[in-house]
């Protein structure tokens, strides 16, 4: 096989160094499956495939006069579809995104979203103080673990959407409820929880990642707990993935795995028939992202749901249509805008009117808003129902 | 060209503000300080012109707290010298105070150019930027948005009000007040600033004597306090009028 040699060999180096299995480039057989599944791979100057060859060719000074990498939302797709299992989402591109930031150029919405992870803990710069205001209002007081200071099965960490976002806290809400419900004896970290560092890390901000991670993993290590379950797949993914090396490695299970887990506590206490046609939109990072492939838990759940008739959209699974949220793509709708003319969560959407399901469940913090803004800006809003499993679970339990 | 950049805490307003036991000042408990935006846009203007034109950067602050990383930022991002002056500011410390510490630290360094934000949240007694440079004896030119520099002058973009923009050619050294930089604060990776923090030098220069002169006080501190609200007039052009008419009779406004 042919040796990469480049004329940017401290990029290429970089590149090793920040990725387990970096040296799979070399096997790279130029084709293009990577560039295909792409969503925004028709816009990008370099789509992956792109970026290997002209890395092999040494000429990859050109790359980095161009931003159409900031399209890239770390979906995963060309990396799960790579037949030469080469590290491409967390690897080559997320090295690139470094470098391109090292360069400054970062578009300006990403940039908030990055200084504000550095000075409040959370991309939407609110007060940390405030990171457990949501679940002020319980009558069942929700645990912070600084407070209790007692041992629990299972630490709960909400995330920075789930905590601020007035869309998403109903759904932890709706979770902490569940979490009642079950008996479970469980904790949030409060205050003392920061961004989980998924997004920042595939946007390229390594620096940032492991100042969170550092910052999480000691918060983590204060506390007796069995397991981690988290409500945000991003979460889920660098706890599980990243989080290791730096230094770091704890139990974590997505919230779907563990309500699959708990399905007989839980069908007794779903006594509400919720007769909806509902679809479910698969997202990246507990999907085809380093082969987490959660993909049948939460179809479990869903499928608990007395009077529920589940709809399989076409894109599902390993194949699911992200979001466009991943990766930083949270806050590049604009800069997307500019250069598509197109939202990829209004594409999910789309197959899920055409699905004919009343309502689509997603269990990811970015999902509710997103999708329901798609809609909103498709003049559709009336014609689905965006709702958390979380969501759905508390109606069928609650009424 | 030597630029001076100063920079000023403020209170971040993500945080609720409370007022102190005294009645007249910020409960400072709980405050947390952000450096003021608009000196934030002072330093990138210095960046920018140290690209351009060479020269170097300076940072100088108050230690209000916490301010190393905001200095060790700004050597990530290019300055040069990173001044912290210490001294007793723990209550807070208001313009006029401030400007007399600054001049005293300015005079150990050489600059033909200060630069610091326009105006500031928490200017009660005026900016520092005009304060400064009546002290110095030095022009001043505030709402600033961008700089050309030749033939050892200067010229600063100024904006008014109603879209008008001035080009004001000032003699150097001058003070100039930074509403915008003419691109927005550069983003730098957190890995430059934790390598600034092992290899920088924060320098650190004694406050003296702080001299309070001709700054107005505060006699009290209050919520904005909501007294009437305001009242819509509805119906059709003929009910509007007659409703407005009877209003301003009312009130005298028309006999």
């Amino acid at each position: 096989m042919t040796t990469v040699s480049t004329n940017d060999h401290s990029f290429y180096d970089k590149v090793l160094e920040a990725t387990p299995r970096g040296e799979r480039l070399k096997l790279c057989l130029q084709c293009g499956m990577c560039s295909g599944i792409c969503p925004y791979g028709f816009a990008m100057d370099y789509p992956p495939r792109s970026l290997v060859a002209a890395l092999r060719a040494d000429d990859f000074a050109p790359v980095f006069e161009s931003e159409t990498i900031w399209l890239c939302v770390s979906c995963f797709a060309c990396t799960s579809i790579c037949p030469a299992q080469i590290p491409l989402t967390n690897g080559l591109l997320a090295s690139l995104k470094t470098e391109m930031l090292i360069r400054r150029k970062v578009p300006a919405e990403l940039q908030t979203a990055l200084e504000n992870t550095r000075r409040y803990g959370n991309t939407l710069g609110e007060s940390p103080r405030k990171r457990a205001a949501w679940a002020r209002d319980f009558t069942t007081p929700v645990p912070i673990m600084a407070q209790t200071k007692e041992p629990v099965d299972v630490l709960w960490f909400v995330g920075d959407y789930a905590s601020y976002h007035p869309r998403v806290q109903p759904v932890s809400k709706a979770m902490a409820k569940i979490f009642q419900a079950l008996g479970v004896r469980f904790g949030i970290l409060g205050p003392e929880e920061n961004s989980d560092g998924d997004v920042q890390c595939l946007a390229g901000e390594r620096g940032l990642f492991e100042m969170l991670a550092q910052k999480n993993g000691k918060a983590f290590r204060k506390y007796q707990f069995k397991e981690i379950v988290t409500t945000d797949p991003h979460a889920y993914n660098v706890f599980k993935n990243e989080y290791p090396s730096a230094g770091f490695s704890f139990p974590v299970k997505h919230y779907t795995q563990f309500l699959a887990e708990h399905l007989e506590q839980l069908k007794p206490l779903l006594r509400h028939e919720q007769k909806y046609r509902v679809t479910y939109h698969d997202p990246c990072c507990i999907g085809r992202a380093n082969n987490n492939n959660i993909y049948e838990e939460p179809r479990r759940v869903l499928k608990v749901i007395p009077g529920l008739e589940f709809i399989e959209m076409p894109h599902n699974r390993v194949n699911s249509i992200c979001c466009g949220g991943g990766g930083g793509g949270n806050w590049l709708d604009g800069f997307a805008w500019e250069r598509t003319h197109t939202r990829m969560s209004e594409w999910r959407v789309k197959e899920a009117l055409d699905s004919g399901a009343q309502i689509l469940a997603v269990c990811c913090p970015y999902e509710t808003p997103r999708f329901e803004d798609a809609l909103k800006s498709m003049g559709r809003e009336k014609e689905l129902v965006v709702k958390d499993i979380a969501e759905l679970l508390a109606d069928a339990i609650f009424g | 060209m030597d630029i001076a950049v100063l920079i000023k805490f403020v209170p971040d307003l993500v945080e609720e503000l409370e007022i102190g036991a005294s009645g007249a000042a910020l409960d400072r408990t709980f405050l947390r300080l952000i450096p003021n935006e608009q000196d934030d846009h002072a330093l990138e203007q210095a960046l920018l012109l140290k690209e351009r034109h060479g020269g170097t950067v300076t940072v100088l602050t108050l230690d209000t707290g916490d301010v190393d990383e905001t200095l060790f930022t700004a050597v990530a991002k290019g300055a040069d010298r990173v001044i912290k002056i210490t001294g007793d500011f723990g209550e807070g410390i208001n313009n006029h105070a401030a400007v007399t510490v600054l001049d005293t630290a300015l005079k150990n360094i050489s600059f033909d150019l200060i630069l610091t934000g326009t105006q500031a949240v928490d200017d009660l007694d005026g900016s520092i930027g005009p304060l400064l440079a009546a002290r110095l004896g030095l022009p001043y030119v505030g709402y600033v948005t961008g700089v050309t520099s030749a033939d050892g002058k200067i010229v600063a973009r100024k904006e008014y009000p109603g879209g008008l923009i001035a080009e004001m050619e000032v003699r150097l050294p001058a003070v100039l007040g930074i509403q915008a930089a003419e691109k927005p604060p550069r983003y730098v990776v957190t890995s430059l600033i934790m390598q600034a923090m092992k290899t920088a030098q924060i320098e650190e220069t004694e406050a003296g004597a702080v001299e309070v002169r001709g700054a107005a006080g505060v006699a009290r501190m209050s919520r904005p306090e909501a007294t009437t609200h305001a009242e819509l007039i509805e119906g059709d052009a003929d009910q509007v009028a007659d409703a407005l008419v009877t209003l301003f009779k009312e009130r005298g406004l028309l006999s």
